[in-house]
């Protein structure tokens, strides 16, 4: 850890004096890192992991069913062939799958479901910002936090009260020029405008300071540059810039598109897939010894029909697979129970059973990664979810 | 500075109505505000973009062109045992740099279009409904189709009857492609009997391939275009509408069809099918014809749409006064759009002082071009204009879903999105700035009555004139509308 953000912890802790003692306690180590991917467009978990060794799987799923081809993790499971970093990385121990996992939301609309997917509440439109953001509040009162977003748009699971990060590549800005300063005078007053712009010009220092060690800035040009598959890695290394830089933030987001697969689904997900698992080898590999301390959790808004339809690909559906990676976990199997492929098994006679709560996955991983309680967990972070056990023991 | 609230009306009418103020536009307005909103309504729809003058079914036939000789390449690369990277011009690459160059330059001429037009509220309204009902170019089949379908689908319906509007954007070949519905097949169709005979098991002992139903359209026109996601329908209804849209495709390359669209009546599932309640009798392509006039009369898509229009021209949380004015005007005209936007520019609501709406960045872009007159005139401008937008987030034409682009100020409002618009206005101001004689009066008439004593004090002291242009287009009233 770097002198700087151990100033700030002590400063911190400092201004608490009298609570000093619980602050000591809660306090979460600052080099842990979290990460959520989110791929939007409904992934299809069964082609992310598929079930090759299901007896209904081949039939269920005819010219889409993959066979050798396919990466084994074990007697049932494999990883889908583009998925070789994160393969890897499962054999070494540090991904895990959660094969059966859905939010509460059962309405299979893309928007609504990826509003509950990224407010973490219990039903749609009930809650305006992000479970991300208020992770950022709830560790807050043990000290700073900081968190970003990599891409132009503010992603909604960073949205809300606590003022978070966002960059996207692009070319660096003229510090030379008066029009920053300018601008943060005119924007003093306004509650939108003037915290957006002053976090924005931080970031953008940050960026161009670690820059020269092949940080955020140069990756973000590559990322550019380059389509597809480098890009994606670019994205994942800049995204490790900022995690490593001093002060830095601990808590990201970052979303990958269009997995919607209604049509040739191959082809389709040959090319999602191949960014996804790019995406996590940059951020494994920059991330370097960081990495350790790191979790990252690669998350949809819904899975798909477990039958193929009439037209190469797949409809909305229900349970879906998360990914788990990081060198902070524990080895292990599967995440959660596999409900299988059985008729009987499937959600209303067409899709992957949801056998577990994607929430409780969440709540797991931020009381044992990040040190979060269960009351912020059962009330703040994800409302009125007290019924939905934290799965534990996974870091 | 707001002197009489006609002053303040002009000024809103052209920027929180229109795309922001060209040189003379709020003098223009000031007169009349909201006569000079409605002489901009007009049966025939709003103006269409140059696209080369092609449709999209010849842009179509191109791409098909392009695929069948990729195809060729490939199998003659094969066949030398190598990669088709061959010596000279490459045809596939060459047809691949017409199809980018296609879709540029439809985004030049819908950017230009929008920063020179002196109807600006007419194409702020088209806008809406090339958004509402979006298609993507993100789609190889749709990357150049985008452009001719918002020609040919929305601009000519947008201020006639919405069953009109919805009849002709959900039979566009550009929208079957989007949203899959050209390959669905009716499960227990003629069609599907046949494929699956001819089919048979596959090579490797697994189960042929069905061909069969895509739900995808059927549930984007009941969630997206028109009752909406609360509007009372179930699974069920989704499979029931997807079934009765299958049929409805396109003709192959071998079909001497003279329209692209065609019903096939032996892909149509047979049989009535009930929706949201209602039994629609067994029949051909008037079946999905009888849903899509229900869906359009529905009271669930008055509402549903006219809490966009609002939330798009007036408050990301509209008022619930507005949105009940607006949905009066579409029930008691039968969903004629220019009654309802008629009533959007007579409801007080509309005019309130304060600007509620952040600009999206089209429409900052838009808005700067038509201050400064800045507009991107020669070719070479379309890459420019597209690198513009896909830096701050809204890449031309290429909206991540079906849903479009967002309407609301927090996603657009990113740390990160102010900083890039702060680099597009200062690159903007560098290349126009030193023409502007008089950035004070620039900025008098760019926002008239709504320009703050503070923002009008800063452009004041700028040391130069670019940095004087780029403190106006980044001040908190330019921002806003």
């Amino acid at each position: 850890m770097t002198a700087f953000s151990l100033n700030r912890r002590a400063f911190a802790a400092g201004l608490a004096l009298p609570f000093l003692a619980r602050v000591a306690e809660a306090a979460t180590p600052a080099n842990r890192k979290f990460v959520v991917v989110i791929c939007r467009g409904g992934m299809d978990g069964l082609s992310v992991a598929p079930p090759v060794g299901d007896p209904d799987y081949r039939a269920l799923r005819g010219a889409l069913a993959m066979g050798d081809e396919a990466l084994k993790l074990d007697g049932t499971f494999a990883l889908h062939p583009q998925l070789t970093a994160i393969h890897a990385l499962a054999r070494a121990g540090q991904a895990r799958i959660a094969p059966a996992v859905a939010s509460p939301d059962r309405a299979r609309s893309h928007f609504e479901a990826q509003d509950v997917l990224e407010t973490g509440a219990g039903g749609v439109y009930t809650t305006s910002s992000g479970w991300l953001n208020r992770t950022v509040g709830a560790l807050s009162a043990a000290g700073k936090v900081e968190a970003i977003s990599v891409g132009a748009t503010a992603p909604l699971i960073l949205r809300g009260p606590a003022q978070a990060g966002s960059w996207s590549p692009g070319r660096a800005v003229d510090t030379a020029a008066r029009l920053p300063t300018l601008l943060q005078d005119l924007y003093r007053d306004d509650p939108l405008l003037g915290p957006a712009l002053a976090r924005g010009l931080a970031t953008e220092t940050l960026a161009q300071e670690t820059g020269a060690s092949g940080g955020p800035q140069m990756a973000g040009m590559r990322a550019a540059a380059a389509p597809g598959r480098e890009a994606s890695r670019s994205m994942g290394e800049a995204l490790a810039g900022f995690l490593k830089a001093p002060g830095g933030p601990q808590l990201a987001a970052v979303s990958v598109d269009g997995f919607d697969s209604h049509a040739n689904q191959a082809g389709l997900l040959n090319n999602r897939l191949a960014a996804l698992d790019a995406l996590v080898d940059g951020l494994h590999t920059g991330l370097g010894p960081m990495w350790k301390d790191t979790v990252v959790l690669a998350v949809t808004e819904f899975g798909r029909t477990a039958r193929v339809n009439g037209t190469g690909g797949t409809d909305h559906g229900t349970g879906s697979t998360a990914l788990v990676l990081g060198g902070a976990l524990k080895p292990g199997g599967i995440v959660g129970d596999w409900p299988t492929l059985r008729q009987q098994a499937l959600f209303e006679n067409r899709d992957v059973y949801p056998a577990l709560d994607l929430r409780s996955l969440e709540k797991g991983l931020l009381a044992d990664h990040l040190g979060l309680d269960r009351r912020a967990l059962d009330t703040t972070v994800f409302p009125d979810s007290a019924a939905v056990r934290p799965l534990l023991g996974l870091v | 500075m707001a002197g009489n609230p006609r002053e303040l009306d002009a000024a809103i009418a052209v920027t929180r109505f229109g795309l922001g103020a060209k040189a003379g536009e709020i003098a223009a307005a000031s007169g009349d505000p909201r006569g000079w909103l409605k002489a901009q309504i007009r049966a025939e729809g709003a103006e269409a973009f140059a696209t080369g003058g092609e449709t999209a079914a010849q842009r179509f036939a191109e791409y098909r062109e392009f695929r069948r000789e990729r195809l060729m390449a490939r199998r003659a690369g094969a066949a030398k045992g190598g990669d088709a990277k061959g010596s000279g011009e490459d045809p596939v690459e060459t047809t691949r740099r017409f199809i980018r160059q296609d879709a540029g330059q439809d985004v030049l001429a819908r950017t230009r279009l929008a920063a020179t037009t002196d109807a600006a509220f007419r194409e702020r309204w088209a806008l809406f409904w090339a958004n509402h009902f979006t298609v993507s170019a993100i789609k190889a089949q749709t990357a150049t189709l985008v452009g001719p379908y918002e020609n040919e689908a929305v601009r000519p319906h947008v201020f006639g009857r919405f069953a009109d509007l919805l009849g002709a954007v959900e039979t566009h070949p550009a929208m079957l492609l989007y949203l899959d519905q050209a390959q669905s097949i009716g499960p227990n169709s003629r069609a599907a009997q046949l494929a699956g005979r001819r089919a048979g098991p596959q090579a490797d002992g697994a189960p042929p391939r069905p061909a069969g139903l895509n739900e995808n359209l059927a549930r984007e026109i009941l969630e997206l275009h028109t009752v909406g996601v609360d509007g009372g329908y179930a699974q069920a209804d989704v499979t029931e509408f997807a079934r009765a849209l299958t049929g409805l495709s396109l003709a192959r390359p071998n079909e001497p069809q003279a329209e692209l669209v065609v019903f096939r009546q032996p892909a149509h599932e047979p049989g009535a099918r009930t929706v949201m309640g209602k039994r629609y009798a067994a029949g051909g392509k008037e079946q999905a014809g009888a849903i899509l006039a229900d869906l359009a009369a529905a009271p669930q898509t008055a509402r549903f749409v006219c809490t966009k229009i609002a939330r798009h021209f007036v408050a990301d949380d509209p008022p619930p006064a507005l949105v009940a004015r607006l949905e009066k005007a579409w029930l008691a005209s039968g969903g004629d759009l220019a009654r309802v936007a008629e009533a959007l520019v007579d409801a007080p609501e509309a005019w309130a002082p304060q600007p509620a709406k952040f600009k999206t960045p089209y429409e900052f872009v838009v808005s700067s071009y038509r201050a400064t007159g800045g507009a991107p005139q020669g070719p070479r401008f379309g890459p420019q204009v597209n690198q513009a937008l896909g830096g701050l987030g809204q890449r031309p034409f290429g909206a991540p879903s079906p849903k479009g682009w967002p309407d609301e100020a927090a996603p657009w409002a990113a740390s990160d999105a102010l900083v890039k618009r702060m680099q597009f206005a200062q690159g903007l101001a560098a290349a126009v700035g030193p023409n502007v004689q008089d950035p004070n009066a620039l900025a008098a008439a760019t926002l008239g009555a709504r320009l703050s004593p503070a923002a009008a004090t800063a452009i004041r002291r700028a040391e130069s004139r670019p940095e004087a242009v780029a403190l106006l287009l980044m001040t908190p009233e330019f921002q806003r509308r």
